[in-house]
């Protein structure tokens, strides 16, 4: 009896989770990809060809024919999204270098905190996390306009004597990630840090190493799979990242994620929007694979 | 013993500052009594007063939460179960897709997720607006509900459910009398993070909804769009309340029980 409950059981816990994520995750991609074949089309939906049941064996193997590459062939000949890709990596790639330099030392600082801080300490990170993303963004733009709170504090203390011109520029969008995403980067180097055995690093002391060398040789190794992990937590989705460069990036600042959007409201184009999705898959299915095999291990690790 | 030097405190000091300050300003503009953000004039709640009178924002209030306490609650549940799978069954055929499809969601980029439900919607003929919103909704927060509560499970003691099991407990009992209450605080926690990431989403929303539903982020980015002003900011900053009550009350909540629960084990052991 229960041997055939635990069956029903296992059958249950699976198979239900699964089924939601083929339908509403998995099935979404095989569509996406579909669409990207088709041609744009004054219609409801806006492209064809359209399957249908009825359409029967014959009619389907006419509508397979009129499926094309071309929208490929045109993001690949049109600069505009070339230099698209090319500048959300770039974006993505400094930002979450620039995330790491300022994670790391905070991470560090959490690590090397009293035991009885450290609660405290990681539920002030964590906090911000829960807070709207949309919200931490919008807040950054009083700050950096040009007569703006950083400018306005700037000049007051005789810095500068005429206002930066921050907002609207890759700085901005460079700011914005690394406000957005920090705690993502923090956390998993913290964990890493955390669980680090102390009497490595006084074993290397011990022998004369200097503390910046033991730091090299001994704790940031060990750091690496947190870094590794936050890296890829950061880049990820900075490269399809849509609020932050439309809010405070500039006209001129070409990003995928924003150039998906447009595609898709303003110029209503489905099939291309479609290719520009499939393409930005591509390039993310190698970090989001390597992604879960460290996530994978962990568990394996855990247990 | 590990040192904490000037550094380390400096360090993070600077680091929340850098993470707080802007919110920090941002909640003080909100009572702001000129019309610009950058400017003091003075203390006033009018913003807030005005808010109450703004029919729209409080339309896409209400349709926000209530997309927000639905999806949350179904995520939890498909969250826990996604989870139990994951560490309890190791081998099934399809596993490691099954893994594949629970992390990826974590860092998707929300255009793609967005775009994906969209196209399936259609594909199907099923009416964009509430409904469609809400299993988006549920599709892409279960997953972060399943991280949370498959940490949990994996420091589990599993001797307690295999004891209640050996005593005739059918597994369906067993999970409810026995794991559930002993994850619960994960549980729970998954359950609020997956309310406050609906409430927040933006992206996929703008994507998966129709005519008549509404959220609070696309007002507030529609009207962001428009420029910077102390009404919006009040908003925010209501919302920040909001989370950050729910957030500490859960946070002494889980502490409260952990520390009994500790208790009932040494009271456990004492009496025996």
């Amino acid at each position: 009896m229960t041997k055939l409950g635990s069956a029903i059981f296992r059958r249950l816990v699976i198979i239900v989770p699964y089924a939601w994520l083929l339908f509403f995750f998995l099935i979404p991609f095989v569509i996406v990809f579909r669409i990207s074949l088709s041609t744009t089309a004054i219609a409801q939906p806006p492209y064809v060809p359209v399957f249908s049941l009825a359409d029967g064996l014959a009619g389907t193997m006419e509508k397979i024919r009129q499926l094309s590459f071309d929208n490929f062939t045109w993001l690949a000949e049109d600069a505009l999204y070339y230099t698209a890709y090319l500048s959300s990596l770039k974006i993505a790639t400094v930002s979450t270098l620039l995330t790491l330099l300022i994670a790391y030392p905070i991470a560090y600082g959490m690590a090397q905190a009293p035991r009885t801080l450290r609660p405290t300490l990681l539920m002030l990170v964590i906090l911000p996390f829960w807070t709207s993303f949309l919200i931490r963004v919008y807040s950054w733009i009083a700050i950096l306009k040009p007569e703006g709170l950083l400018n306005q504090f700037l000049l007051a203390i005789g810095v500068i004597h005429e206002p930066l011109i921050i907002l609207n520029t890759n700085w901005a969008i460079y700011i914005g990630i690394v406000y957005s995403y920090l705690p993502f980067m923090v956390l998993p180097i913290y964990s890493a840090l955390e669980k680090m055995d102390h009497s490595l690093i006084e074993a290397a002391q011990d022998l004369g190493c200097p503390p910046i060398t033991a730091f090299w040789k001994v704790t940031f190794p060990l750091s690496v799979p947190g870094v590794i992990a936050g890296c890829m937590l950061v880049f990820i989705p900075a490269v399809g990242e849509f609020v932050i460069p439309d809010l405070l990036g500039g006209s001129q600042t070409l990003m995928i994620g924003k150039t998906l959007w447009t595609e898709f409201n303003s110029n209503r184009d489905w099939p291309v929007s479609a290719a520009v999705a499939t393409v930005l898959l591509l390039i993310l299915v190698v970090p989001i694979v390597f992604f879960q095999n460290i996530q994978a291990k962990a568990d394996e690790q855990g247990k | 013993m590990p040192s904490w030097s000037r550094f380390n405190i400096a360090s993070i000091v600077l680091g929340f500052a850098f993470l707080y300050l802007p919110i920090v300003l941002l909640v003080i503009f909100s009572f702001n009594e000129s019309k610009l953000v950058t400017v003091w004039a003075g203390f006033s709640t009018k913003w807030y007063v005005a808010l109450f009178h703004n029919q729209g924002l409080l339309d896409a209030a209400w349709v926000t939460i209530r997309v927000s306490l639905i999806s949350a609650t179904v995520a939890t549940v498909l969250g826990t179960m996604a989870a139990l799978a994951l560490v309890r069954y190791t081998r099934f055929r399809g596993r490691l897709l099954f893994s594949g499809m629970v992390y990826a969601p974590l860092v998707m980029p929300e255009v793609i997720t967005g775009l994906s439900l969209l196209l399936l919607f259609v594909a199907i003929g099923f009416d964009r607006g509430f409904w469609t919103l809400t299993l988006a909704h549920i599709t892409f927060t279960m997953c972060f509900v399943a991280v949370v509560v498959q940490s949990r499970l994996l420091s589990f003691d599993r001797s307690i459910e295999e004891a209640a099991l050996d005593l005739g407990a059918t597994p369906l009992r067993t999970f409810f009398e026995v794991t559930l209450p002993i994850i619960a605080p994960a549980v729970f926690s998954g359950w609020v993070l997956a309310f406050t990431l609906s409430l927040d989403d933006l992206v996929i929303s703008s994507f998966t909804t129709g005519p008549g539903a509404t959220t609070l982020p696309m007002k507030i980015y529609s009207q962001v769009r428009l420029g910077v002003t102390p009404e919006i900011n009040a908003v925010c900053t209501i919302l920040i309340a909001f989370v950050t009550i729910g957030v500490v009350v859960a946070s002494v909540t889980t502490k409260r029980r952990e520390v009994q629960r500790q208790r009932d084990e040494q009271a456990a052991f004492a009496g025996r």
